[in-house]
């Protein structure tokens, strides 16, 4: 603790810098008594600090961490896809779905290996299981993923041990379901309003996000009569996730505001053109191969579309003090009506 | 590997200080700062012991143009940071001495000087969501950074709820203020509060900082400046109070301080709920596409 021995008295053990009154009643002399009441009013308008913002901007960048979210969906859509193919007999739509989870788990752990500040400790993510830090979570998810995906693939490419192949098929199915969802806890389990305020509804944006990218892959590479399934989940996902993105954005007050400004808004109206076109296109041109796979692939970068949309939301809604302030306040409003605020 | 599912039990951490909810059997007090901005000067002697003394380098030699602050903000190389504010309001009854010749007009004018820091909060989201355990709490219930263990995933800056801890360019790991762990551990004040000539920032055990806060509150509200509040202080805010909290003369937001944050993970249950519930539609959603009506 601070001895502060030198003072105008000669040296003592006061602090008379602690105890100062800068402008108090008593220095004021006969100078009209205003102001200071009034300065308790809160301003109507909200303020800043220069317009800087209050948290720091995520340092994830794009295409590494947009992509590794879009990735991670399409894995685990594909390995649910490629599952059921092959309980259903849908022999190339399997293999070919197997295909896709192996080789969207393996782009989508680069991608985030990339980006970290030293990609040399990746394997540091592996050192704890933290229930608390949904990155934790997916890195124990997506890491067996990864490995299971790959015997899954590999033996199916191969026609060896069918069994083996059936049980890695299952299982990184069954991982696909975590895989494909979690990256919405990711995103919202952060101080970015425009993530945060939206973590009931990501969730479901997500999930339909997976199932119409990989749905969207299957049409385009499966033949005709194997890909009605791959339809399905491309169609109804797609048509979800544009409706569910757009009740999460009205659900979130102000910071749903930052999903039409800017970049996010370019991307999140791509994403509703290319994915009802697709959708359209994949009902009408079922029965012509080039139009189905075309259609599947509009769908396919509608996803894109979202998951970057989302990603570019969630840092302007960072950049801008507005977003962290103003719902801060009115949450103060409400609260200061039930009790009186100590100040 | 450690897996420790009674971190997510909140009810359980209420009951505990920090140190000993992370596991401590027996730990010294709570350390902590509180900085009163009601006697900062804004001399900056905080920001140059910080970086003197933990070595920090240089955060960018820019001129912001806007007022005596040049450092901006807190970030991986801004531990301590000072922002200046200057308002067209009194302090208190203070006469601003500001006049303008032949106007006849007084212009009120004061200056707010606040010396920001990382809050250390009493549940940190930074140490939440770390994914390799680099973060951790200390047996002085403060937050700190493991530089060798951090890979740099940048989960930690977003998640701060006050934009504290950052991540270095050219190093890629994310750093913040360590409230001195080093000079705390053999009984030394942290470097800031060291230098500050005018006890605006004072460190010591948390439980005697907030008493003596509200004395100082008691204080500058019977000498009629209305304006003083405590931020951080109280344990039942959003972060469940600051380890390091202030005393200042406006809203927190002139400062740059968010009015109401909240530490993000409180919601998290919550998210996994609903993580869950979206899984399960997943799956519902994948069987009914193969069993539906099948040519």
């Amino acid at each position: 603790m601070n001895r502060t021995e030198v003072t105008k008295d000669g040296l003592t053990h006061v602090r008379p810098g602690r105890e100062a009154l800068t402008g108090a009643i008593e220095h004021a002399g006969p100078r009209r008594r205003r102001g200071a009441e009034q300065a308790m009013v809160p301003d109507a308008a909200f303020t800043s600090y220069y317009g800087k913002p209050v948290i720091n901007k995520p340092v994830w960048e794009a295409p590494d961490i947009p992509g590794y979210l879009f990735l991670g969906g399409l894995a685990g859509g594909s390995a649910l896809l490629a599952a059921g193919a092959e309980l259903t007999g849908r022999r190339r739509l399997a293999r070919r779905s197997k295909v896709a989870a192996n080789a969207a788990a393996v782009l989508s752990t680069a991608a985030l290996v990339h980006d970290l500040g030293r990609p040399e400790r990746f394997l540091n993510m592996l050192r704890v299981m933290k229930p608390t830090s949904p990155m934790s979570m997916g890195s124990w998810v997506l890491a067996p993923f990864g490995g299971i995906s790959t015997v899954a693939a590999v033996l199916d490419l191969l026609g060896r041990l069918p069994l083996v192949g059936k049980l890695a098929t299952f299982t990184a199915a069954a991982l696909g379901l975590p895989l494909a969802s979690y990256t919405a806890a990711l995103l919202a389990d952060t101080a970015v309003p425009s993530w945060h305020e939206g973590y009931r509804e990501m969730p479901f944006v997500f999930v339909a996000s997976a199932a119409a990218s990989a749905g969207g892959l299957g049409i385009a590479v499966a033949p005709l009569h194997e890909s009605a399934p791959a339809r399905r989940m491309a169609v109804a996902g797609g048509l979800a996730e544009l409706a569910l993105s757009k009740v999460m954005e009205k659900r979130m007050g102000l910071p749903g505001e930052a999903y039409s400004e800017g970049r996010a808004h370019r991307y999140m109206q791509a994403a509703e053109g290319l994915t009802a076109a697709g959708a359209v296109g994949a009902v009408v041109g079922r029965r012509s191969r080039v139009l189905s796979a075309l259609s599947g692939l509009a769908v396919l970068a509608g996803s894109v579309c979202t998951r970057w949309g989302i990603f570019h939301a969630g840092l302007q809604s960072a950049e801008d003090p507005k977003y962290t302030v103003v719902p801060q306040r009115e949450r103060l409003r409400l609260r200061g009506q039930r009790q009186p605020v100590r100040v | 590997m450690t897996v420790s599912p009674e971190l997510l039990d909140v009810a359980f951490l209420e009951t505990q200080t920090p140190a000993a909810a992370s596991g401590y059997g027996e730990a010294p007090p709570r350390m902590g700062f509180f900085t009163d901005t009601s006697v900062c000067i804004g001399c900056k002697a905080c920001e140059v012991a910080c970086k003197e003394w933990n070595h920090v380098p240089e955060d960018g030699l820019v001129f912001t143009g806007m007022s005596y602050d040049n450092t901006g903000g807190l970030g991986a190389d801004s531990w301590r940071h000072v922002a200046f504010v200057e308002q067209r309001k009194p302090l208190g009854f203070q006469e601003s001495g500001v006049e303008h010749d032949g106007v006849g007009e007084t212009t009120e004018l004061r200056w707010l000087m606040a010396s920001d820091v990382c809050k250390h909060c009493t549940h940190a989201a930074c140490l939440d969501v770390c994914p390799t355990g680099s973060l951790f709490r200390t047996e002085f219930g403060t937050v700190v950074v493991q530089e060798d263990i951090c890979n740099g995933c940048g989960y930690c800056i977003p998640a701060c709820p006050y934009g504290v801890i950052d991540q270095r360019k050219g190093d890629g790991r994310a750093w913040k203020c360590t409230l001195c762990y080093d000079r705390i551990s053999v009984g030394m004040e942290p470097a800031c509060a060291k230098a500050c000539p005018t006890d605006s920032i004072q460190f010591g055990e948390l439980e005697e900082l907030r008493r003596r806060a509200d004395r100082r509150l008691e204080q500058l509200h019977a000498a009629g400046i209305a304006d003083a509040r405590l931020y951080g202080r109280d344990p039942d805010d959003g972060v469940g109070g600051d380890g390091a909290f202030f005393l200042l003369l406006d809203e927190p937001e002139v400062y740059g301080l968010p009015p109401d944050p909240v530490v993000t993970t409180r919601d998290l249950p919550s998210m996994y709920r609903h993580v869950a519930a979206a899984a399960a539609v997943l799956l519902a959603g994948a069987v009914a596409s193969f069993v539906r009506r099948r040519p």
